[in-house]
């Protein structure tokens, strides 16, 4: 089989993953988006692993090591936006505005609230995404 | 104690007296006035005792280096000849004087202890300029006169005219420092040496290059601290200081010490013809000028200024012929007089409460009120205006006699010419200061109208100083013989011409003022009421004379003159009187010449400062702000927007990466 | 491009893209149906049918694990992602109450810098790796690269050690999660005094998933 196959298909689904994370408003979506792009990548491991006829077979262990990461990272970054979503009444990504330079000022009246010690976590996790 | 070690201690007693004065004048006022009169007795006591020893003999040297300065040395050194000893017996005498009248004329002043001190001060940087004979150290005192003169000329602060009068007097002395300090460079360039006795030693021995340039170099900043033709307008306007401050500069220190350097360093001057027949010149133009706006002015004080330019141009008319002693005789007999002329016009200021001499006339009874101050200013003036057998005629016919011996061609140093300039100028203003002395008796003592308003005895400090002052005015020229040794000079006794002629225009010049005084005294009109007085007639002389400088412009319409019918000197003057009372429109030319174009340099130079260099900082200001307003509209706070830019960046990155490689491969 | 001409020269003996054979048609297809799939799951606007036809693509993808004879890796690639990961998104839009049907603002304003930079990468990236691997082979005969045999083997001889850093990386993930979907105490409180409705059910169903 051409490596050529594999490759461009992890290479397309990457960029639709990318997309993705930068065109949809759901943070939801967003999450489902990186899922697209980490398995492109993992596409990328298990075909270069084959081809390559590595004796460690560090690809696909490689692999199994994203897969776990990205478990995790969806686990996280799902109860980010619950708790987002739980504050803000809102799981919009563009929405989330805290950063910006002319809404720095009246950002402190929510802030006092209960969201004071999650605000930066939100922000943290689509810079992540 | 050798007589080096006394000589040291003059100086010394006055500096320590005013630093003394400084540290305790606020925390233990009771020791003030034991501060300043003490240590400048002391000084005068050594100072006599100096000359005693010094004794007009061999000039005594004494000099000690501290550490070494470089290609030209500085040393402490002391050069006492007899024009030091006497000069400094002077100038410890009028301190003194000086010293014990100001006890009462400022004594409610509540800024006395500053003012003693600085009195004191002045005194010493004086005496190191006497004594000094290192012209380094000697320009240490010099310049310490210039500040401590600035500050004393600005002591009623208070008033526009002291904090106009004060900058002024350091200003155009300071004009006059820039061009001698480069002389004095020069000099000791010339000479290696910055020693009196070695500068002296290389002019016999023709060592001096250029002696031309450093001689008129040295004239400026001497006609700067003398008060000559052009840098004068100093010394009339420095009359807005306290009355014994003015008698302190006119008689015995500041304007002393241009002529005392010139006269320590006369062969320098000797060296060059052109420096002569420009000293003998700026003498002529000086006591002539002088002679004339001194006529024309209201303010007795101001009156005492010009009469001082004017002797001071007698001083360096006696230079100019390159007789260093007559200069030194006048200036001794100068010194007491004038001392004594100003501090009588404290004493008459005082009692009649204003400064002007037109008011004075209108006021009468006033020589009984202060007969102390009546006869010795009598004195004094008979002094001045040079009528046998008074100190100044004696001193007055030296300086005639030589410039007659430098006309007729028996000098060695000077040209004929400076000497005809300096006779006929001499002789000429011999005739105006007699007119301006009698006015200023006439006006002063002779007014008629109410009586002068009583305020009891005048303080004994201040009556009993006249008197001592008194008694050199009148006898100094007694001592003419003995004064000669002292000098390196054979005689300075007159010779008949010029007596005769000299007394003979004086009293022509006497004699003409009164009667143009009694025909205007008869005419109608000319007695109209004028003048003010000052508005605290009880307080200390110091207040009265405050407010009468600050009151004279308000109520005369100018600060030098007033609109007097009854004014002899208007008379005698006709249309010259409109411009000697402006001092001849110096001041306005001054004005004119570089008061305006500097000003007008400092309006340029902010606007350049404002409107162009400071737009090159706003905009290194506004550039950056307005560069971060744009860059701040990037801030959404969409995180979306963000990584899109980010990953848009990266992708240009990998993109043009992948393209040198490929063009590189 | 030096790996690009030695690759090259490595793996020259491979036939050419015109004559595939049935693993690559396979392959191709079942890639065909990957992408679309994905392409859809960015696209669409109802929200819950963006989870299920991301299902379609991750499944696809495991399918193409096998075509590679990644085996352990296409039933892994089931269990968690369909399986789990898929449920997990599912839940998290329930919870925050996702629309059901069309949302017309599903992609935000953000969409044609999004679809630039997209564009720009795959072209960037398809381009490379066209240009890269056009002539490399893989050579899928011979013994089954990725059978569980040989993944358990290699696992737990040489990478034992990354294996159980990762368990810790699990455990750190489990309790930050738990950390989070917390309600704060205090908050709470505040919440149940102004208003009467708490929402309370947020943090049990995840709990149990992870």
């Amino acid at each position: 089989m051409h490596l050529a196959y594999p490759a461009v298909l992890a290479a397309l689904l990457f960029c639709v993953g990318l997309y993705g994370v930068l065109a949809r408003r759901n943070a939801i979506l967003v999450l489902m988006s990186v899922e697209l792009m980490l398995n492109a990548v993992n596409l990328n491991l298990v075909a270069f692993d084959v081809w390559l006829r590595d004796a460690l077979h560090a690809g696909q262990a490689l692999t199994l090591f994203t897969i776990a990461v990205a478990a995790a990272e969806i686990g996280i970054g799902l109860a980010i936006v619950l708790m987002v979503h739980r504050n803000r009444g809102t799981s919009d990504v563009d929405k989330l505005r805290d950063t910006a330079e002319a809404a720095a000022d009246d950002d402190p009246t929510d802030a006092d609230e209960d969201a004071a010690p999650d605000s930066p976590a939100p922000k943290a996790a689509e810079a992540a995404a | 104690m050798t007589t080096t070690t006394l000589a040291v201690l003059v100086p010394l007693l006055p500096f320590l007296g005013a630093v003394a004065g400084l540290l305790l004048g606020r925390t233990a006022p009771g020791f003030v006035r034991p501060l300043a009169i003490l240590p400048t007795v002391a000084a005068l006591a050594l100072a006599i005792t100096v000359a005693v020893h010094q004794g007009g003999g061999k000039s005594i040297d004494a000099a000690t280096r501290l550490t070494p300065t470089g290609s030209v040395p500085i040393d402490l050194a002391l050069h006492i000849d007899g024009f030091a000893a006497l000069v400094a017996v002077l100038v410890t005498v009028v301190a003194t004087c000086v010293q014990v009248y100001s006890t009462a004329y400022l004594r409610d002043d509540p800024r006395y202890a500053s003012y003693a001190a600085l009195v004191s001060l002045f005194t010493s940087a004086m005496l190191v300029v006497v004594y000094s004979g290192d012209l380094m150290v000697l320009l240490v005192g010099w310049e310490i006169m210039g500040i401590c003169s600035y500050f004393l000329v600005g002591h009623y602060w208070e008033t526009p005219e002291a904090r106009a009068a004060s900058l002024k007097a350091f200003l155009v002395t300071k004009l006059g420092d820039v061009p001698f300090l480069f002389g004095l460079f020069a000099l000791a360039a010339d000479a290696g040496t910055f020693r009196i006795t070695g500068i002296l030693e290389a002019v016999a021995t023709g060592g001096l290059d250029h002696p031309t340039l450093i001689a008129l170099l040295l004239v400026a900043g001497v006609a700067g601290k003398s008060a000559q033709f052009p840098l004068h307008t100093w010394l009339p306007d420095a009359m807005a200081g306290p009355t014994p401050v003015s008698a302190l500069i006119h008689a015995a220190t500041m304007v002393a010490a241009g002529v005392y350097f010139v006269a320590r360093l006369l062969p320098v001057f000797a060296a060059s013809a052109a420096a002569m027949t420009v000293l003998a010149v700026m003498a002529a133009v000086t006591m002539v000028g002088s002679a004339l706006a001194a006529l024309a002015q209201d303010d007795i004080k101001r009156v005492l200024a010009y009469s001082t330019i004017g002797q001071l141009g007698y001083m360096t008319g006696a230079l100019a012929v390159g007789d260093r002693g007559a200069a030194v005789f006048h200036l001794l007999s100068h010194g007491a007089f004038k001392a004594l002329l100003f501090l009588g016009a404290g004493v008459i200021i005082h009692a009649a409460g204003t400064n002007s001499l037109a008011a004075m006339s209108r006021m009468g009874d006033l020589p009984k009120r202060i007969p102390d101050a009546y006869w010795t200013m009598t004195i004094a003036l008979l002094a001045l205006a040079a009528i046998p057998p008074f100190a100044g005629f004696f001193s007055k016919e030296a300086v005639l006699v030589a410039a007659e011996h430098t006309a007729l061609g028996d000098s060695a140093t000077s040209p004929s010419g400076a000497g005809w300039i300096v006779l006929i100028a001499g002789l000429l203003t011999a005739l105006l200061t007699a007119a301006y002395a009698t006015r200023l008796w006439l006006l002063a003592f002779r007014g008629r109208g109410p009586a002068a308003p009583d305020h009891g005895k005048q303080p004994l400090a201040m009556s009993a100083v006249l008197w001592v002052l008194a008694v050199p005015s009148l006898a100094l020229g007694l001592a003419v013989g003995q004064l000669a040794g002292w000098f390196d000079v054979t005689s300075l006794t007159p010779s008949v011409t010029t007596a005769v002629l000299g007394t003979g225009v004086a009293l022509v010049g006497g004699i003409m003022t009164y009667a143009s005084w009694r025909a205007l005294r008869y005419k109608a009109g000319t007695n109209i009421p004028l003048g003010a007085v000052a508005a605290h007639p009880d307080a200390d002389p110091a207040t009265s004379e405050e407010e009468a400088i600050a009151t004279h412009q308000a109520a005369y319409g100018d600060i030098a003159s007033a609109p007097d019918p009854g004014d002899p000197g208007r008379l005698l003057l006709g249309p010259l009187h409109r411009h000697a009372a402006t001092g001849f429109h110096l001041d306005a030319l001054y004005a004119a010449l570089f008061v305006r174009p500097v000003k007008g340099a400092a309006e340029l130079v902010r606007f350049l400062d404002r409107e162009v260099v400071d737009t090159y900082v706003r905009a290194a200001g506004t550039l950056p702000r307005w560069l971060g307003i744009a860059v701040r509209r990037a801030q959404t706070g969409n995180v979306q927007t963000y990584l899109a830019a980010l990953l848009a960046g990266s992708v240009v990155l990998a993109i043009a990466a992948v393209l040198v490689a490929a063009v590189g491969a | 491009m030096i790996t690009t001409s030695t690759l090259t020269t490595l793996a020259a003996t491979g036939p050419g893209f015109l004559s595939p054979t049935g693993v690559e048609i396979a392959f191709l297809l079942v890639g065909l149906v990957t992408l679309g799939a994905a392409v859809v799951t960015v696209t669409t606007k109802q929200l819950v049918h963006a989870a299920l036809w991301l299902v379609v693509a991750l499944g696809g993808l495991a399918v193409e694990y096998l075509l590679l004879t990644a085996e352990f890796i296409a039933w892994v690639q089931v269990l968690i992602y369909v399986g789990s990961v898929v449920v997990l998104l599912l839940f998290g839009l329930m919870l925050t109450k996702a629309p059901i049907g069309r949302s017309p603002d599903a992609d935000s304003g953000n969409r044609p810098v999004a679809l630039a930079v997209a564009v720009a990468a795959a072209a960037a990236l398809v381009w490379v790796v066209v240009d890269a691997f056009r002539t490399t082979w893989i050579d899928l005969d011979g013994p089954v690269q990725g059978a569980t045999k040989v993944t358990g083997e290699i696992l737990f001889q040489h990478w034992v050690l990354p294996f159980e850093a990762l368990s810790v990386l699990l455990l750190a993930a489990l309790v930050g999660a738990i950390v989070l979907s917390r309600k704060n105490k205090a908050a709470a409180e505040a919440e149940a005094l102004t208003t009467t409705a708490p929402k309370k059910p947020t943090t049990g169903p995840k709990k149990e998933q992870r």
